[in-house]
């Protein structure tokens, strides 16, 4: 076994929940802080491995959620409890603020709805800004901009680590994280038995948090599903970080009615990202980049902040959204079997995730079980990773460097393989450490890292002697 | 925390070393040389096919023998060296922050020396299609894994690139065990056309050019990987790495973070004919300046940037504000690309290196003030060096122009 984890209990836990991204991450914190036995499937051989790997890592308002709808309603309460957490679990906030720009006059005529139905969902802070104006909060905005609306509350976090620090607190309460588990089905027989590719679970409960197999695992699990995951694409170019200075805040475009559209915004770990594409397709799995693809994004990039123009990249990523046949989040309780659906979570999955657990939990209460014991909250300690708090390499006596392009630790990388939701793979160590993810993506540190992960990644960087 | 010096040099390949040993050899008394690595020798360290050292030290060293000479060298001329030091900002003033195992602390110098030297562009600023699975990587990566831990990212790679440097990734990989499946370029010619008639024969490897690379198959690890051929016919080759030869780009990044900036050619730093940047007080040599000469060449130039930088030393007056030289594609960069009328007596550069983004054939002509004062007409490849004399009166110049006139 290449992970440590505990081997499926015979136990019956209060909940089992499927998958492992963002949002079962946050499931299964509130459920552990609830007092709950957790246990959370997941299909990868890590947390983050499909829809939550890949997103602009915005911490959403609502400011432009459907009004009344109940994704606004987990937006704003996730992040609330977001912003209340985020200093006891050491999770950064860059609060840059963002500006939805409008770059001709036909979309100059929507900023005044876009600004009303920011105030009508509850988000004051809101200001209608001349070209000129906006331009002034960001020098380095193409002169074309004609107007924006400033939301100043849109902040950016780090994408990995909330999550990973929600799952590291139920892990810290005694919840089991099963990797390379995929659910194959479920039965509900006054208790849920759940086959899954790692073993048998029983569970009192389950919370379908599947993300881009939401539909398929509520088949499996013997319902009919209320909805189809139609997965749609989204392509990200990330720029060296000399591009930084020039984008200081979150650049959203006026908004179609299939996509928030192409964004360009500062990352915590200060780059600078471009993206995302909105490309609708079937295949759940896999998300390529595309060179045409990712030329036209630079471009779009330039022609919004032309000080881009000419910049490196240092990466580039797609992910999918599991979006649905409708725009709302998808869930669904079932009382009589105990289980939950979050499905249809497409863009603000990273800002709902909290808020969406707190909702699971109220779902949950509906089920009239006996109730849990609340425990205190576990401090956990995660590396800080965003530029604009303190990282290991300023420390005295932080011993060497291995990945230069991030300036990331020796000691980094040893406690995130030590911690107690290690990495399983190659891209789950990069989320946790930022180690590979410069601008030599490895050129200097894959070698040493290779070594440094020896036997302990599901697809190892080093290849084994072949057999004479 | 301070340590003042007159001189700081980043980089301890060959051109930081030699730049270091050459400012002691002057006279010049504090002399620090920061590397970030846990030894000198910078890319030579995990070459492991090339020679190196036979113009400098009169014989030949490989891989880390070398960097252990450079080593001695520095150690030898009195620099005081300092490995597990890596520079995070280059600041106005000829102030460095530098982080170690002690922490971070502030340097100051009278004069900066960048000699970060150069890297292979990475699959992801090369925009290259497809999934983004475990094994993709470049021939310096490649030449670490079997250098430094005695391991191997692949056994049946696809090779991309046809430079000198392919050929190198591809001897690594039969040394070490690996066959790779093909060798792929996607421009219509290999860069270095003679050694591509007979080697990709020699070694038993297929070798297409004008290729476009479509798709990187591999949900965990690299399993298939597609091209369409110049004919027009798509191709899949089963394979489980990719690796990603040449392509070399400067280390600039302390550069390109701080004001200065970098050369829209060159992508490294922008300095005049003594090696002196856009501030006078920083300086910049070795393969930093263009991606990229040989070991010895790094050596050469940072031994006369060194020995410009301690004439520098000594002079009481500013060396201006320079000329910038211009040139048009298919030129794709000039070093020096600035040159400052009140340079040293003796400059570092006496030609100026050139290089083409593409084939091309045509006529190439420098002019001073609109005249033209040197020419050649041949066909030049992409990657390849092209000296031209740098005259003294170009120095005295308002305008100094490379044109190329294209014959088709």
């Amino acid at each position: 076994m290449l992970h440590t984890t505990t081997p499926p209990s015979p136990d019956l836990f209060d909940v089992a929940i499927i998958g492992a991204g963002v949002v079962g991450c946050a499931v299964a914190r509130r459920f552990a802080l609830e007092g709950a036995r957790v246990v959370v499937i997941e299909k990868g051989s890590d947390l983050l491995s499909g829809a939550s790997k890949a997103n602009s890592a915005i911490l959403h308002t609502g400011f432009d959620a459907p009004p009344g709808s109940l994704e606004l309603e987990l937006v704003k309460a996730g992040r609330a409890e977001y912003l209340a957490i985020r200093h006891r679990l050491g999770l950064p906030l860059v609060e840059t603020g963002a500006l939805v720009c409008a770059w001709n006059a036909l979309e100059a005529d929507k900023l005044e709805a876009i600004a009303a139905q920011g105030r009508d969902n509850g988000i004051d802070e809101l200001r209608l800004l001349s070209g000129a104006e906006a331009r002034a909060t960001m020098p380095g905005l193409s002169g074309r901009l004609v107007a924006a609306v400033e939301v100043s509350g849109e902040h950016i976090i780090d994408p990995w680590s909330a999550p990973l620090a929600y799952l590291a607190q139920a892990v810290a309460l005694g919840a089991v994280f099963l990797r390379e588990a995929e659910l194959i089905d479920g039965r509900f027989e006054g208790e849920w038995q759940l086959a899954t590719s790692a073993g048998k679970v029983r569970a009192s409960s389950v919370v379908n948090a599947a993300g881009l197999f939401g539909d398929i695992v509520d088949r499996r699990l013997g319902f009919t599903p209320e909805f189809t995951i139609r997965p749609r694409k989204g392509q990200f170019v990330v720029l060296d970080k000399a591009a930084f200075r020039h984008v200081p805040r979150i650049v959203l475009p006026v908004p179609t009615e299939i996509t928030k559209g192409v964004v360009v915004c500062p990352t915590a770990f200060g780059n600078v990202l471009i993206g995302p594409t909105a490309e609708e397709q079937d295949d759940r799995e896999r998300a390529t980049v595309e060179t045409e693809t990712l030329q036209a994004l630079l471009a779009r990039g330039a022609e919004i902040v032309p000080a881009l123009a000419g910049m490196p990249v240092t990466a580039v990523y797609a992910g999918l959204r599991p979006a649905s046949e409708q725009k709302a989040y998808r869930i669904f309780s079932r009382p009589e079997q105990r289980a939950i659906t979050l499905g249809g979570i497409r863009s603000t999955g990273l800002s709902a995730a909290l808020g969406l657990a707190q909702y699971a939990m109220k779902l949950h209460a509906g089920f009239k079980l006996p109730a849990f014991a609340p425990v205190a909250e576990p401090d956990i300690a995660l590396p800080n990773l965003a530029e604009t708090r303190e990282r290991d390499w300023q420390r005295p006596d932080h011993g060497e460097i291995v990945c230069h392009c991030e300036l990331v630790t020796r000691r980094e990388i040893e406690a995130a393989l030590a911690s107690s939701v290690p990495p399983g793979d190659y891209g789950g160590l990069r989320r946790r450490t930022r180690a590979g993810m410069g601008r030599c993506q490895g050129f200097y540190c894959n070698a040493r890292l290779a070594e440094m992960t020896r036997g302990r990644l599901s697809t190892p960087l080093a290849v084994e002697e072949e057999k004479a | 925390m301070s340590a003042a010096a007159d001189v700081i040099v980043v980089g301890g390949g060959p051109a930081g070393v030699a730049a270091a040993v050459e400012l002691r050899r002057h006279g010049v008394s504090r002399v620090m040389l920061l590397d970030r690595e846990p030894e000198l020798g910078g890319a030579t360290r995990h070459c492991g096919h090339s020679p190196f050292g036979m113009r400098e030290f009169g014989r030949v060293y490989v891989g880390a023998a070398y960097g252990r000479r450079l080593a001695a060298e520095a150690a030898r001329a009195g620099v005081d060296v300092r490995i597990a030091h890596s520079v995070v900002r280059l600041e106005a003033g000829g102030r460095l922050l530098v982080t170690s195992p002690r922490g971070v602390e502030d340097m100051a110098a009278r004069r900066i020396l960048i000699a970060t030297g150069a890297r292979e562009t990475p699959r992801s600023a090369r925009l290259i299609s497809g999934d983004r699975p475990v094994g993709v990587i470049t021939t310096g990566t490649l030449q670490s894994y079997v250098a430094f831990h005695g391991l191997m990212p692949f056994r049946r790679p696809v090779v991309i690139g046809s430079e000198l440097v392919s050929l190198s990734a591809v001897l690594t990989c039969l040394v070490h065990r690996a066959r790779p499946v093909a060798m792929l370029e996607t421009a219509p010619y290999a860069l270095v056309p003679m050694a591509f008639r007979w080697f990709p024969k020699l070694v038993g490897v297929s070798f297409h050019c004008g290729v476009q690379i479509l798709d990187i198959r591999g949900a965990a690890r690299v399993e298939e990987v597609s091209f369409r051929r110049a004919d027009g016919m798509v191709e899949t080759l089963a394979c489980d790495g990719v690796l990603l030869t040449g392509g070399f780009t400067p280390e600039a990044a302390l550069m390109r973070q701080s004001a200065l900036g970098v050369d829209a050619g060159s992508a490294g730093p922008a300095i005049d004919q003594d090696g002196r940047s856009g501030d006078p007080r920083v300086f910049a040599g070795g393969n930093v300046l263009r991606a990229v000469e040989t070991g010895g060449w790094a050596f050469r130039e940072g031994r006369a940037v060194g020995a410009a930088i301690a004439e520098d030393l000594s002079r009481d007056d500013e060396p201006g504000e320079p000329v910038a030289v211009t040139f048009e594609a298919p030129v794709k960069l000039v070093v020096p690309s600035l040159l400052r009328r009140r340079g040293n007596a003796t400059p570092a550069f006496h030609d100026f290196q050139l290089r083409f983004e593409r084939r091309a054939r045509g006529r190439l002509a420098l002019e001073l003030d609109g005249r033209e004062v040197w020419a050649t007409e041949r066909s030049f490849m992409p990657e390849r060096r092209i000296l031209v004399p740098l005259p003294p009166a170009a120095l005295s110049a308002e305008r100094v122009r490379f044109r190329f006139r294209e014959r088709t």
